[in-house]
């Protein structure tokens, strides 16, 4: 049985293949060109005092369903926990206060813009973008819809526009990229904060800052910056009172998820020798087992 | 090179195929079709709504499931089943195994129709489906995303597909060229084309050959590094950073296991005697690659320490069982047995749970295994969304009819029994 044997040949070259790049995946992909001098934004819910004008400014600003300002001072929304979505790029869940205090915890819920992010990974006509300034951007006009930035997202932020019948669109936060990139100015939601639990200004500056409150106050936050590594890093960070998962962090590894596909990815079809070595043996299992059935034929003749 | 391609796109000296039109006793409608053809039309229906109303009026898609039975079954499973057409190519082909031409014919014609709806259902489930055009303009392709790779493979396949069939239609036409009316002075012209098409396709058709062979590689794969981007969302029995060789691994035993499949319900339905002395010893190779298949799920589950969540009592745990048991499991030990493989009826079972295995495995890994971190309820699907489902299997049922009805696909009839 010729054909088995070959079979097991094929099988093993793209198990070979599949192998190395199993064990390449420890190594880490490219990284998108960062400026050093990247935006971000910094989020300290310990100031946050649950008033949801962020959420006001940011559905004014990027031109999103909403009623007066007045209407944010409804606190029963609070009774749930509540996610973006394609109406909203932001929103404030409220959680227990810390033990022996009566102030509860309030923390704002938006796109962290990844440093390496999956879901400009995974776009098949590059409609998402990292700006290497920082924002995560995303163009409608490339988009066609397939929803794999949803899929590959690991914080489940990219909302859908589904009611939309003809011009759908992937929904999330912008940073304000029109403002903070074209204008250097801060986002709607930063601008608006009453007590300045959000600070935008330079990622490296945010992160010295957010390590500064933590050492000079040890009592009121949980010792860690969340966003400095996680997935890969991210733009926006935050620090808080409790461990990440208590505020509904997922548990992500400090390596971003697009880092598994990228290096499959490119293991497989860097300058396409998997392909082409494939389609060699290929042809030369076809032209000797030609000749052999020739052979054969010229036997029996 | 060419020469073991004219047996089959030229005159076929050894297996000589037939439209059944005119050839067949058997009439093109039956209260089968006449279902199947209801089903088809209701899911055209379904498709012209979801066109017009969008996908929120007719799927129970949200922001935490983007993805359901369309991705799972119709794309997913789609491209999977697909599979005997290069897997056959290879063996026939390839390795030129003279006995195995016959089924060349059926594995690549489904394939042909097979992707041309993988591609529907691709644009079906698109929010946007109008900038699908977008896929192939240089200056949107992104090399890091997996469904680039896919998109772009299978949109080529496809072409190859095509190219690969037009010998059978030349084969169809040519001598037999006869438009009506004035049309009729182009009869010698269009059949001088056509042999001039024939002669061409047989010079370059091993190229074609090949390179559906490594597309297919390279797509079957590629399928399942998709998932492997979602490390935290996808179950852990199911994803692995080897999900690629693992789907590129149970595609080439679904191929051999849908061409089986397809002979058997295609010689029932057509009632031709089974092709037994050719699917018997096709039969023979799939424990081989199951078992290979099986040996690399079970390294891989080791290896990344999930054992031990086949052995939790949860849903998931379940359809994976289902999936390894029925799907692989079983079928392999019903293959080994050189009895069974010379019953129609256990050939066909056993093929059967193959194709149901690697289904199964294709859903789990789109659908059942997706476990997005704020999750409000499990998704299932709509009513409209299983109709529309439905609606282009049957489609694709009745097209295979159709074609095998005008085109010389199934060897003709004298053959076969003598065979």
């Amino acid at each position: 049985m010729v054909s088995r044997r070959d079979f097991l040949k094929i099988t093993g070259t793209a198990a070979g293949t599949a192998a190395l790049t199993a064990v390449g995946a420890e190594a880490s992909a490219p990284h998108p060109k960062l400026d050093p001098d990247r935006f971000g934004v910094l989020t300290d819910t310990t100031l946050c005092i649950g008033c949801r004008r962020c959420e006001w400014a940011c559905a004014e600003q990027n031109g999103l369903p909403h009623g007066d300002l007045e209407s944010y001072g409804d606190i029963s929304v609070f009774e749930k926990m509540r996610r973006p979505d394609a109406e909203s790029y932001t929103v404030v869940n409220r959680y227990s206060p810390p033990t022996g205090t009566e102030q509860p915890l309030d923390v704002k819920v938006q796109c962290l813009h990844c440093e390496h992010p999956a879901c400009v990974s995974a776009c098949i006509v590059g409609a998402l973008e990292k700006s290497p300034m920082g924002p995560v951007i995303y163009d409608p006009w490339k988009c066609i819809g397939c929803r794999y930035c949803m899929i590959a997202c690991p914080f489940q932020i990219p909302a859908y526009e589904y009611a939309n019948p003809l011009t759908p669109m992937v929904m999330k936060c912008t940073m304000c990229s029109e403002r903070t990139l074209e204008e250097g100015r801060p986002p709607a939601c930063v601008e608006m904060c009453p007590p300045e639990a959000l600070v935008f200004g330079r990622r490296s500056e945010l992160l010295e800052l957010a390590h500064r409150r933590i050492v000079e106050n040890p009592d009121r936050y949980h010792p860690e910056v969340i966003g400095e590594h996680i997935a890969g890093g991210t733009s926006w960070l935050m620090i808080t009172d409790r461990p990440a998962t208590e505020i509904d962090i997922p548990d992500l590894p400090n390596e971003s998820p697009a880092v598994i596909t990228e290096t499959i990815q490119h293991g497989i079809f860097k300058g396409f020798t998997g392909p082409l070595m494939l389609f060699g043996i290929l042809s030369i299992l076809m032209k000797s087992s030609s000749d052999k059935r020739k052979e054969k034929e010229d036997e029996n003749d | 090179m060419t020469d073991s391609m004219q047996h089959d796109s030229a005159a076929p000296a050894h297996h000589k195929a037939l439209p059944l039109a005119g050839n067949s006793a058997v009439p093109f409608f039956t209260p089968g079709v006449i279902v199947i053809a209801i089903l088809a039309a209701a899911g055209v229906a379904t498709l012209i709504a979801r066109l017009f109303l969008g996908l929120g009026a007719i799927t129970n898609f949200n922001d935490q499931y983007p993805w359901g039975i369309w991705i799972g079954i119709d794309v997913a499973s789609g491209v999977a089943l697909a599979a005997g057409g290069f897997t056959m190519a290879f063996i026939a082909h390839v390795m030129n195994n003279e006995k195995y031409h016959v089924l060349v014919r059926p594995a690549l014609l489904t394939a042909a129709i097979g992707y041309t709806f993988v591609g529907l259902g691709v644009c079906i489930d698109l929010g946007r489906y109008y900038n699908i055009w977008h896929v192939m303009m240089p200056s949107m392709w992104q090399g890091n995303s997996a469904l680039f790779e896919v998109g772009m493979c299978v949109m080529i396949y496809l072409t190859v597909l095509y190219i690969e069939f037009l010998p059978i239609v030349c084969e169809r036409f040519i001598g037999r060229v006869n438009l009506p009316g004035v049309l009729s002075k182009m009869n010698g012209f269009l059949d001088g084309l056509l042999r001039i098409l024939d002669k061409t396709l047989a010079r370059v058709m091993t190229f074609f050959i090949i390179a559906g062979v490594v597309l297919s590689c390279a797509h079957q794969s590629s399928l399942g590094t998709l998932m492997a981007i979602a490390p935290s969302k996808l179950y852990p029995l199911w994803h692995t950073p080897v999900l690629p060789l693992l789907f590129l691994l149970s595609a080439f035993a679904v191929g051999l296991a849908m061409a089986i499949f397809e002979s058997v319900l295609a010689s029932r339905s057509f009632k031709r005697p089974i092709e037994m002395d050719v699917l018997s010893p096709l039969a023979r190779m799939i424990p081989l690659l199951l078992v290979v298949y099986f040996a690399a799920k079970v390294i891989d589950l080791v290896n990344r320490d999930a054992w031990q969540l086949l052995f939790q009592a949860n849903f998931r745990a379940l359809m994976f069982w289902i999936e390894i048991g029925v799907g692989v499991i079983l079928p392999t030990f019903l293959f080994l047995s050189h009895r069974l493989r010379r019953s129609p009826v256990w050939l066909f079972s056993a093929a059967a749970m193959v194709v149901f295995g690697v289904v199964l495995n294709r859903f789990n890994v789109f659908v059942t295994g997706y476990t997005p971190p704020y999750s409000e309820g499990q998704y299932f699907p709509a009513w409209t969304e299983i109709m529309l489902t439905v609606g282009m299997i049957s489609l694709i049922v009745l097209l295979y009819r159709i074609w095998v009805f005008i085109f010389p696909v199934l060897p003709a009839e004298e053959e076969v029994e003598h065979a």
